[in-house]
């Protein structure tokens, strides 16, 4: 297996790999010691480090031309555990550390800790929970070992679900104990999966589980027990239920992320399963599942996101939407040969262009609530005159989810857009267009009141929304700037891409 | 059928009990007690595992072992976290089930900040 072998190049940048691990958790740790009163402080310190260590991953990974691999202790598989971080990992490690740092800094409006005043409990909860989501994300994108996913995953889960209920309203907690109820359901199936292989293969390393697995009951069983969990825990339509009042009822700057991030880490084990572990027959019979399921998220997600009343559940639903399309990457991926790569980068370019534009869209959300004192879209005329920064910035990501050029979201749905074309799977592309229309029609639905004078101006119930109104506008620009990103990105996304394996298997 | 086969079963079955009353039950704590069981289910699955994948010499092969315990904490720790939120949803609302519909009246402030 090449995992294990390693060159002199990649042993000394794979150092890398467990200091972005350990950094966040440390972090939280070194909160828990210092109080709460300096948990904002730690939070501050810890992002840049830990933008400058993505930043170095993604630059190893794309100078090498392969995936980093670091050996936990030196033990190799099947007795220690791997990290690894091929192209889509460092892209998205670098997309996580940029959405983290990014909401972190909005959040010091709303969460920060003036010096002098007393500690609150709110803020350290949310402090050390925004480091133990990245720790837990990073240890997801990192992982090539099914049992230690499934602890990141866990981990992840039990960071995520106190920042819906931060406020300690009843229709949050009732939002989170429903959230975490659907994510023990995913967690549990995934266990009992990842259980099922290890008895029929004798390994959980992903490497080798996938030079051993075949396709016979056993696999079926336990990757389709896998599936279903992770899907449970990505809310792909019809198991979205959960989805939208937990990231509509989050404080801004957690749905920010929740929608931006958490939802991706158990799509992105999805990917794992399907395209580096299973075999490519069984993929080839499971993918038009998926992306059949991917379709029904973005028409039902797109419809119900236009008969939204209220900004933030608007923006939730959209998040249903724009999950189908990341599925798009299954059957196109599965089916085509030549096609393959270009539908792998354009998933990959899907999953981090909304992260960008999703987060932007919540914090402007956020700004708009802000400034009316309510997020109800009916109320929304003359709002471009009072914060006109936020409405830009919820119209760049709007720009992005609907697929316009020039942006990350028109590259990303112009590569599956061409691989469905090309491999002749019209009805996706179908769907893809009329997903794009219908996130025109949502994105509208707020940018035409909000840019109409009103009669009487709206009363702002605050003014100083400056610095949090850059930071959503710097996010929207990223997910727009992604479209002039150089073919390089490209070639960075397809460093230990399945779809390269497929095409040429050695 | 020896033990092995028969706890494997018991683990099955375990995991579809739980899952069917993680899915039927409207209680909260109903459904996290189900998950407790579909959990247990897989622990129980992992021993056999154990006990079946065990080499010469050993009793047992000590990887699920390891598995177990970790996935116990873990499992622990998750029923920790959803209990406490019931009991704030229940202190909040005087029911252990979810509301049947999210409020549509239009008075309704949730949207404020």
């Amino acid at each position: 297996m090449t995992l294990i072998a390693l060159n002199p190049i990649s042993v000394s940048a794979s150092v890398l790999l467990p200091a972005i691990l350990v950094l966040p958790v440390a972090g939280v740790l070194l909160g828990f010691v210092l109080g709460g009163r300096r948990t904002v402080l730690t939070a501050l310190i810890v992002a840049p480090i830990g933008v400058a260590l993505a930043a170095a991953i993604v630059f190893a990974v794309w100078r090498d031309n392969q995936a980093l691999v670091y050996v936990i202790g030196g033990w190799s598989p099947p007795l220690g555990v791997a990290l690894r971080a091929d192209g889509f990992s460092a892209a998205m490690l670098a997309t996580t550390a940029a959405v983290i740092s990014a909401t972190g800094w909005f959040a010091l409006g709303s969460f920060g800790q003036a010096v002098g005043a007393s500690e609150t409990r709110v803020t350290f909860a949310f402090w050390t929970l925004l480091l133990a989501v990245w720790a837990a994300l990073n240890g997801v994108f990192l992982g090539w070992d099914l049992f230690n996913l499934y602890v990141s995953l866990e981990m992840l889960t039990f960071a995520a679900v106190p920042l819906v209920c931060l406020d300690g309203r009843a229709t949050t907690l009732i939002a989170a104990l429903r959230y975490l109820l659907f994510a023990l359901f995913g967690s549990a199936l995934y266990l009992l999966g990842a259980t099922l292989l290890y008895g029929a293969y004798g390994a959980l390393d992903i490497g080798l589980l996938s030079s051993r697995i075949r396709p016979e009951p056993a696999a079926w069983i336990a990757l389709a027990a896998m599936t279903a969990g992770l899907l449970a825990k990505t809310a792909l339509f019809p198991l979205h239920l959960w989805l939208p009042p937990a990231h509509a009822g989050a404080p801004p700057p957690a749905s920010a992320m929740l929608s931006a991030l958490v939802v991706k880490a158990s799509f992105f084990l999805i990917v794992r399963l399907w395209l580096n572990l299973a075999p490519a027959q069984m993929t080839a019979e499971i993918a038009p599942i998926l992306g059949a399921m991917g379709a029904g998220a973005i028409i039902v997600g797109s419809a119900l996101a236009l008969r939204q009343a209220r900004l933030k559940l608007l923006v939730a639903y959209s998040t249903v939407a724009q999950i189908g399309y990341l599925f798009m990457i299954f059957p196109l991926v599965a089916g085509g040969r030549a096609e393959a790569n270009s539908a792998w980068v354009g998933g990959a370019l899907q999953a981090v262009s909304h992260a960008f534009a999703k987060a932007a869209m919540f914090l402007s959300a956020g700004l708009i609530a802000q400034a009316l004192g309510h997020d109800r879209i009916a109320e929304f005329r003359g709002l471009g005159r009072i914060a006109a920064p936020a409405v830009l910035a919820f119209g760049l990501g709007g720009v992005s989810l609907m697929g316009l050029p020039p942006s990350g979201g028109f590259v990303a749905k112009w590569l599956l857009l061409t691989a469905a074309i090309q491999s002749g799977q019209w009805a996706w592309a179908i769907i893809m267009v009329v997903g794009g229309l219908l996130a025109a029609g949502y994105v509208y639905r707020v940018i035409a009141p909000a840019l109409t004078p009103a009669r009487e101006m709206p009363h702002a119930a605050s003014a100083s929304v400056s610095s949090g109104a850059a930071l959503a506008l710097a996010l929207a620009l990223l997910a727009v700037l992604l479209g002039f990103a150089p073919p390089d990105l490209a070639r960075l996304l397809l460093v230990g891409a399945p779809a390269a394996k497929m095409e040429a298997p050695r | 059928m020896n033990a092995i086969t028969l706890a494997g079963l018991g683990g099955a079955a375990l995991v579809g009990l739980g899952l069917y009353g993680l899915v039927t039950h409207p209680h909260l704590l109903r459904k996290i007690i189900a998950f407790n069981v579909m959990g247990g289910g897989v622990f129980l699955l992992f021993g056999a595992i154990a006990r079946r994948g065990a080499v010469a010499g050993t009793g047992a092969d000590p990887v699920p072992h390891a598995l177990v315990i970790t996935g116990i904490v873990v499992a622990f720790s998750a029923t920790a976290l959803a209990v406490a939120l019931l009991l704030r949803v229940f202190r909040d609302t005087q029911s252990p089930f979810f509301p049947a519909d999210p409020p549509r009246d239009p008075s309704d402030r949730s949207g404020a900040i």
